[in-house]
């Protein structure tokens, strides 16, 4: 099967300050992959270089076997969605006013909104569990809401990608199990190839099957969690002292050593 | 799930159609020397002592009000839209500042050229509003180039630099001002206050075509300017040309801007409030808002008109006077009576 997604020799920087060098990555149809660094190691630049809002500074992405650049704003849009670390609308809107934007893209010049859009738009945030807060504002939302409305506008896009940057890091255990596993019942049910940024070694365990791991705008390593996650590789890579717990096991998690008195080992 | 339906859009900007209907023959028949309905209507035979008042003076002017105000609202709600700022506007950021100065430029440094008249049958046009949408949309160009921040436009920067872009232009246009001769500064008041004062239908007639162009041409953007409110990243993610669009709709309010300026000078106020007004009302879909505020600018804008002809007569009071006078209280009012049940802007970043 050819990859959904092919990075190759992608390098990008902010003026002069590089924020990522020679990544290459292919991703197959209908997979998960988390992409996981220390801050500022490149994850939401490798999102933003995969969703087209930055041009690579050299290298080259295709999706479904095309070059990025060759699609069009719109139809890429109908294929790569992206849920941002951070939605803020400088005029208010409601709710089902946002997740209908992600019908723009397949609205006629000068159009509204079809009873298809309305369906679409509904359904997604029936799954996001977003139904209710349809006539509030976004801004009056909590960020947890806010994070799963934006998560909704995505799925309305019918997107074959999703591109997620950092999405449950602002939400409670529970909104982030469920947005979790709803992505994984995405992913089998619709075939939906998910790749996601994120911070927590421990959700991107239990819930990716495949890895990256990021360095100071490089590839560290990739693979299984239990191939990437080692207490060993963690301090290498972030400087900080972590057990690992079920080290060799499928879906190893990750626990903080403190450095204080109560370190007994 | 509250959100715009096809009857909304019609039922709303269909009653504005109507009150702009109304404010046209209203605004007609109002003046120094009233007329009843059924004196206008004999007024149209040739032989009433009214009837030139009637068609060559009221009528232009009414219709060029509302044109005029209808060009300045649009173009206040798509900066807004554009910059994600509430404060911005064609006056505020120098735009209306540059047209005029275009304008002026050309009449003083180019005056062979300029008071000559391209002879279209007995029509006139004149180069007044190109220069002005020259001026308009070289200043659209120069404040977007001192905004952009890694390529990206700030929106913050955007209106510093307009800001600052307006300040120096009135700086230029008084330093023009006093280096001209009496009787070219009286002319270049005419710019700096406003005045819909017109005679000629043919120059009316052009300022709606050309503001009819750029409506047009803003309309096709609507929804892009909905995303665009969610920032030029998430725009470009939900498949909107950024870049594209935002030089089509800066080019459209160049175009209107500067078609007006000419015509009308410099005309305040109106473009930062309809916008806002409306936004109150009838929330932040550009679909919507976009025929609902070229309606009620001139909506506004002839009413405003009207009073500025009327309240001291035979004196007439500057536009500008009667739509701040009119239109900064309402604006209050709106903003405390909405304002205490939601926030309604929020900093763009």
């Amino acid at each position: 099967m050819s990859p959904v997604v092919e990075i190759r020799d992608v390098a990008f920087a902010y003026g002069r300050r590089a924020a990522l060098s020679g990544i290459s990555l292919a991703i197959q149809p209908g997979e998960r992959v988390a992409v996981l660094g220390p801050n500022g190691s490149g994850k939401s630049t490798l999102i933003k270089i995969l969703s087209r809002t930055l041009e690579p500074a050299a290298g080259e992405v295709r999706v479904l076997g095309r070059p990025l650049p060759s699609f069009a704003r719109c139809e890429l849009s109908r294929k790569v969605a992206v849920v941002p670390q951070e939605t803020q609308a400088s005029f208010p809107y409601t709710a089902a006013e946002i997740v209908l934007m992600g019908r723009a893209s397949y609205l006629p010049a000068f159009g509204l909104d079809g009873a298809r859009d309305r369906e679409i738009a509904r359904d997604s945030m029936r799954l996001t569990g977003t139904l209710e807060l349809a006539d509030r504002y976004l801004h009056e939302l909590s960020s947890g809401e806010k994070q799963r409305v934006i998560l909704a506008r995505a799925l309305a896009q019918e997107a074959e990608i999703l591109l997620l940057d950092e999405p449950t890091s602002f939400l409670d255990i529970r909104h982030q199990i469920e947005i979790h596993e709803l992505l994984v019942r995405l992913n089998r049910q619709k075939g939906l190839t998910i790749v996601a940024a994120l911070h927590d070694f421990n959700l991107a365990s239990l819930y990716f099957p495949r890895l990256v791991l990021l360095e100071s705008g490089r590839i560290s390593s990739q693979g299984a969690p239990a191939e990437v996650l080692t207490a060993e590789r963690i301090r290498a890579v972030y400087g900080a002292r972590v057990r690992v717990l079920g080290e060799l096991g499928e879906r190893p998690q990750v626990l903080p050593l403190p450095k204080g008195p109560e370190q007994a080992d | 799930m509250r959100t715009l339906s096809r009857s909304k859009l019609v039922g709303i900007n269909g009653a504005l159609l109507l009150c702009l209907l109304v404010t046209a023959v209203a605004a007609t028949l109002t003046g120094p020397a009233p007329l009843s309905l059924k004196e206008s209507w004999s007024a149209l035979a040739t032989e009433h002592p009214y009837h030139q008042v009637l068609l060559r003076v009221r009528l232009p002017r009414v219709l060029l009000a509302i044109i005029v105000g209808a060009g300045l609202a649009t173009s206040g709600l798509v900066l807004q839209a554009l910059l994600r700022n509430p404060l911005a506007c064609a006056h505020i950021l120098g735009v209306s500042g540059g047209a005029s100065l275009g304008g002026i430029a050309g009449l003083m440094f180019f005056p062979a050229l300029f008071a000559t008249r391209l002879k279209l049958g007995a029509a006139e046009i004149s180069p007044v509003p190109l220069a002005a949408f020259a001026g308009a949309l070289l200043s659209m160009v120069l404040i977007q180039r001192f905004a952009l921040v890694h390529g990206r436009l700030h929106p913050y920067h955007l209106l510093l630099s307009g800001v600052i872009f307006n300040t120096f232009v009135s700086a230029l246009i008084m330093f023009l001002n006093s280096v001209l001769d009496f009787y070219q500064a009286q002319s270049l008041l005419f710019w700096l206050m406003g005045s819909l004062s017109t005679t000629s239908y043919f120059s009316v007639a052009l300022t709606w075509l050309y503001v009819l162009l750029g409506f047009v041409w803003k309309y096709r953007h609507g929804v892009s300017l909905n995303l665009l409110s969610l920032g030029e990243e998430s725009a470009l993610q939900l498949g909107v040309e950024v870049n594209r669009v935002r030089r089509h709709l800066f080019i459209a309010c160049s175009l209107v801007v500067g078609a007006i300026v000419a015509v009308s000078g410099m005309i305040g106020f109106v473009g930062l409030m309809v916008p806002h007004v409306l936004r109150l009302l009838l929330g932040n879909d550009h679909r919507l808002l976009l025929p609902a505020s070229f309606l009620a600018g001139g909506i506004f804008l002839g009413w405003a008109d009207t009073l500025a002809r009327v309240v001291l007569a035979p004196v007439e009071l500057p536009v500008g006077v009667v739509t701040a006078f009119f239109g900064a209280p309402f604006f209050f009012f709106l903003l405390y009576h909405e304002g205490r049940k939601r926030v309604l802007y929020e900093p763009g970043r």
